[in-house]
């Protein structure tokens, strides 16, 4: 019963985007009053419709009611309680599901907060969040039905996916959806914007805050999924360059530069056709990752179950979405070029080259992701792109752009000089240059000219950070910074530590597979790994071996890990990684296989130095995103706009 | 309308139009060449009596079905009445390849389930699963009399291809002389 | 500085700038694609000596053996596609999934003595996955070795 009812409001809900994507829109072009009052009604009406469903399949979820297909397949009543909850977005099914009632709660969301929009604006903001969520619908009931029934039931469900019983994968997809389907939100704002025939700045005000926090979500998503694929996938790799990663990776690159142009137009009121463009491309690439992921055209470590259908599915649905948007770009941004001007030398310029050099690198791993498929549909073979590729192109394209967070963020909007940037940036320059040279031979094994240039352009991002943070001070003190000046400091300190996470780690880990015998050790990093044997293990869905691994360093005792490897009920094997985490470095051991019956086993030792500071940068950069979408001047134009909007109809 | 804002548009259908022939291409589907082949000998026990060993050659003269099965596949599950509903038109036999499984479980899951099969063969290490190639479970195979593959479905049969294509084809190879 | 002047220096740096990247993807994609290949097509003697490659088929049963040397993890096993095979020695750990009888690709290079030595491999996902590659050669390789057969050829 309970998953008739889910069913049935999922077909509700798609009734109801339709009804909100085409009369809203139609309203606002012929001038119908009602409606365009039907917008917030409708898009509150779909979230609440999906809410319920969502909760249908959690309840079918934590019953475990293997009469529902979905639920058959990935669960298990041997799962401990909190993975049947993350179980729902397990699967194909569940995530589509979630996919939905996120861009439904955005949707609301912008009807709650966007109070002061014109019922205009509002009405077609809505109208497009509601075209899209009727597609997105349409595609879960027709190819993807998550309340589908199998009967007879069956006794017991095959369980989830051993990968995904962790705590990171629980947070993990809601975090990435959140932004994937975020920037359907400033691709709302850009299309009715263009719609109604008006790109000033106050668009772009409206934009800003809501691309920050998809980009807040999308940063921890992705920050998240590298450092489950350290911890779960048990090979001590952060990043893998797998098309699904570069999935979540080129929206993200792409609504970096979305962030710094919408910044742009809002201030000078500059680069408004370009930004237009930016937020289309953005939500393009959203739906492109979705497409790669879910169509199985490109193999993937993560393997989704993939099916033709759905993938054509989705390409029906991107082509139709991204090329209307492109044809209205076509049609209409003629019209909303800007004429504001600004000399060769000026924050603007630099902030143009950061988009361009943001756009060309979201390209180039769009070409090493898409080539395999390019040459297979060419007939020349079967080909995988590997990381060397995508490590070759992106680092030579981020060291211009480390160079110029220093450079644009002190320039001056519309004119400046060289010399005057000059003077404000020279300290930072020399210190920068010393620090990262002597940093290597101090501090680390041995040095290395990358290594060096790492730390030169980590500590030189660093440094111009402060001086400008100095710079924002000055006459008014520390506590004088706005929020969105907080914003921009955290946002590029966290650069800095993430250039120095994965310089330090890429150049200075050391690795090796071994075979231990009990009592074996080996030494790696200045670490003593002693290996004293495995002893059986039982978990509730899974038994296996877990190792106990003695740490020490010249004598003293550090620590001692505990690897483990599973096998689950269904079938699957399992590797835990014993980690031992630090600021400095983090000690990582993982069971290979037992090599004969003496107590022997393969294993695999890591001494990875500053690991943790790649996803420490990340979530200094996320903190940035949230203090800039928290200014006050967002706020304070809200009321504004609200009071003015009052006295109008007074 | 100015020209360049058009380019956007032009890339972008580019790049649909190789994403549509990827699909096309889809690396999944793999065309059986094993479709118009004489069907791989093997000998092997079936599940209720191991002394008992079938081998093509003893089904030579008559059409029969290879259900690849296993009781820790959950579509298997799903298709698993369609099957039952096949074998009760009695038109062909049909044989089940219970791939990579355990005897008990096996037995079980017939047993909650019913059994559809004329016998079960059991490939416990799925040896025979590579010759026939056999790369995901469930999969049926059509036999014509002169031991020749007829026709290969890669996952689970439902009642459409069951009527539309299945039953039809059985038809057919049955009329065939042998 | 004029209109004209400064219309051409913008022009200047963001050429330069898809220039340098053009040339990268290019040197890139020139020197880090690796094929695929069958040991039918290894054996044929189509795959690339001294170069990178990805090797693609089933672990055949019983093939596999441990050369551990003191401390190091050394495996060796053969590929096939069920017509011909390759044999390949990896130093290292095998991922979680490796099984004789199941799908396998590996990526090195070809050795003097005619065994692929791996840097890589990578075994199937789940249970029911298995690489595309894989499935290609296997069925590839199984209508050589029917034909084969049929022509009385043998292998």
């Amino acid at each position: 019963m309970i998953p008739e009812i889910g069913h049935f409001a999922l077909i509700l809900a798609l009734v109801i985007a339709l009804v909100q994507g085409v009369f809203p829109i139609l309203g606002a072009h012929r001038g119908y009053a009602s409606w365009v009052a039907l917008a917030k009604p409708a898009a509150q009406l779909q979230f609440l419709m999906l809410l319920v469903s969502f909760a249908c399949l959690t309840w079918a979820f934590l019953q475990s009611d293997f009469s529902v297909l979905y639920v058959a397949e990935n669960s298990n009543t041997r799962l401990p309680q909190i993975f049947k909850f993350s179980a729902v977005w397990g699967a194909h099914e569940g995530s589509l599901l979630l996919w939905a009632l996120i861009l439904s709660a955005w949707t609301a969301a912008v009807t709650v907060f966007g109070r002061s929009l014109s019922p205009l604006m509002m009405a077609r903001v809505v109208g497009v969040l509601g075209l899209v969520a009727t597609g997105f619908l349409a595609f879960l009931i027709f190819t993807s039905n998550p309340f589908e029934r199998l009967l007879p039931a069956v006794a017991e469900g095959r369980d989830l996916n051993p990968l995904l019983q962790d705590i990171g994968l629980v947070m993990h997809p809601p975090m990435l959806y959140m932004g994937y389907v975020g920037f359907a939100i400033p691709f709302a704002f850009a299309i009715a914007a263009m719609l109604g025939g008006r790109l000033d700045a106050a668009w772009a005000r409206w934009s800003r805050p809501w691309t920050q926090i998809a980009w807040v979500f999308l940063t921890l998503g992705i920050a998240l999924g590298s450092w489950w694929a350290y911890y779960e996938l048990g090979w001590g790799g952060w990043w893998f360059w797998d098309p699904v990663e570069n999935a979540s990776f080129m929206p993200w690159l792409a609504g970096t530069a979305l962030m710094h142009s919408l910044a742009v137009t809002e201030k000078r009121g500059a680069f408004k056709a370009w930004t237009v463009l930016l937020a289309i491309f953005t939500f393009s690439l959203s739906l492109l990752g979705t497409f790669l992921v879910r169509s199985g055209v490109l193999t993937s470590v993560h393997a989704f179950a993939a099916d033709p259908s759905r993938g054509l599915f989705i390409l029906l649905f991107l082509a139709v979405v991204v090329g209307s948007s492109l044809m209205l770009y076509a049609a209409r941004a003629s019209k909303v070029r800007s004429h504001v001007r600004f000399e060769l030398v000026s924050r603007e310029t630099a902030l143009l080259l950061n988009n361009v050099i943001l756009v060309v690198t979201t390209v180039s791993i769009l070409l090493g992701t898409l080539y395999p498929l390019i040459i297979d549909a060419l007939g020349a073979g079967k080909i995988s792109v590997g990381p060397p590729y995508f490590n070759a192109v992106f680092i030579p394209l981020t060291v211009p752009l480390a160079i110029l967070i220093g450079v644009g963020s002190l320039a001056r909007w519309k004119r400046d000089s060289f010399a005057n940037i000059w003077v404000k940036v020279r300290v930072a320059f020399v210190a920068s240059l010393v620090f990262g040279i002597l940093f290597p031979l101090v501090a680390m094994q041995h040095f290395s000219w990358q290594a060096a240039l790492g730390m030169v352009l980590a500590f030189w991002v660093f440094f111009s950070s402060l001086k400008v943070m100095k710079e924002y001070a000055r006459g008014r003190g520390i506590g004088g910074l706005s929020l969105s000046q907080w914003g921009m400091t955290f946002g590029h300190l966290g650069v800095a530590v993430f250039i120095t996470g994965i310089t330090l780690t890429s150049i200075y880990s050391s690795e090796k597979d071994v075979r231990l015998v009990p009592g074996d050790s080996f030494s790696l990093g200045g670490y003593e790994f002693l290996f004293k044997g495995t002893t059986h293990l039982q978990g509730p869905n899974y038994q296996g071996d877990r190792g106990e691994i003695v740490i020490t360093r010249e004598g003293e005792p550090v620590t001692v890990l505990y690897p483990e490897k599973r096998n689950y009920l269904s079938g699957m094997p399992m590797t835990e990684a014993g980690i031992d985490a630090g600021l400095t470095r983090d000690l990582f051991v993982a069971l290979g296989e037992p090599l004969d019956d003496q107590g022997a086993w393969a294993v695999r030792i890591y001494h990875k130095p500053f690991v943790r500071w790649i996803w420490l940068g990340a979530l200094i950069m996320a903190l940035g995103g949230v203090c800039s979408a928290a200014d006050k001047r967002y706020r304070l134009l809200a009321r504004r706009e609200r009071e003015a909007l009052a006295g109008g109809v007074a | 309308m100015k020209s360049r804002y058009l380019i956007p548009l032009a890339v972008f259908i580019v790049i649909v139009g190789f994403l549509a022939v990827g699909l096309k291409n889809d690396p999944k589907r793999v065309p059986s060449p094993l479709v118009g082949k004489p069907a791989p000998r093997f000998e092997l026990p079936t599940l209720y009596d191991p002394e008992e060993k079938i081998t093509p050659e003893k089904l030579r003269g008559k059409v029969w079905l290879l259900n690849v099965w296993a009781s820790w596949c959950v579509s298997c599950r799903a298709e698993h009445e369609v099957i039952k509903r096949l074998a009760r038109m009695n038109l062909v036999p049909v044989y089940g390849l219970n791939y990579k499984d355990e005897e008990a479980d096996a037995k079980a899951w017939l047993g909650q389930l019913g059994n559809p099969y004329e016998a079960s063969l059991v490939d416990r290490e799925g040896n025979v699963g590579i010759d026939w190639g056999v790369y995901g479970v469930p999969e049926t195979f059509v036999i014509d009399k002169k031991g020749i593959i007829r026709h290969k479905v890669i996952g689970p049969v439902n009642d459409e291809i069951l009527q539309e294509t299945l039953v039809p084809l059985i038809r057919k190879l049955i009329e065939e002389e042998g | 500085m004029k209109a004209r002047h400064k219309r051409f220096a913008f022009l200047l740096v963001g050429l330069s700038v898809l220039g340098v990247a053009a040339w990268l993807v290019f040197q890139a994609l020139g020197n880090n694609l690796s094929y695929f290949f069958s040991p039918t097509e290894v054996v044929e003697g189509k795959a690339p000596e001294g170069h990178v490659f990805r090797l693609g088929g089933l672990v055949q049963p019983g093939s596999f053996r441990r050369e551990d040397k003191g401390q190091a993890v050394v495996a060796r096993f053969v590929v096939t596609d069920n017509h011909q095979s390759v044999e390949v020695r990896y130093s290292g750990i095998l991922p979680d999934l490796f099984q004789e009888g199941q799908g396998v690709i590996a990526q090195g290079r070809m050795g003097p003595d005619g065994v692929f030595m791996a840097d890589e491999v990578l075994a199937k996902h789940d249970e029911n996955y298995m690489p595309p590659e894989v499935a290609a050669a296997l069925e590839e390789g199984h209508r050589k070795g029917v034909a084969n057969m049929a022509t009385g050829g043998g292998q």
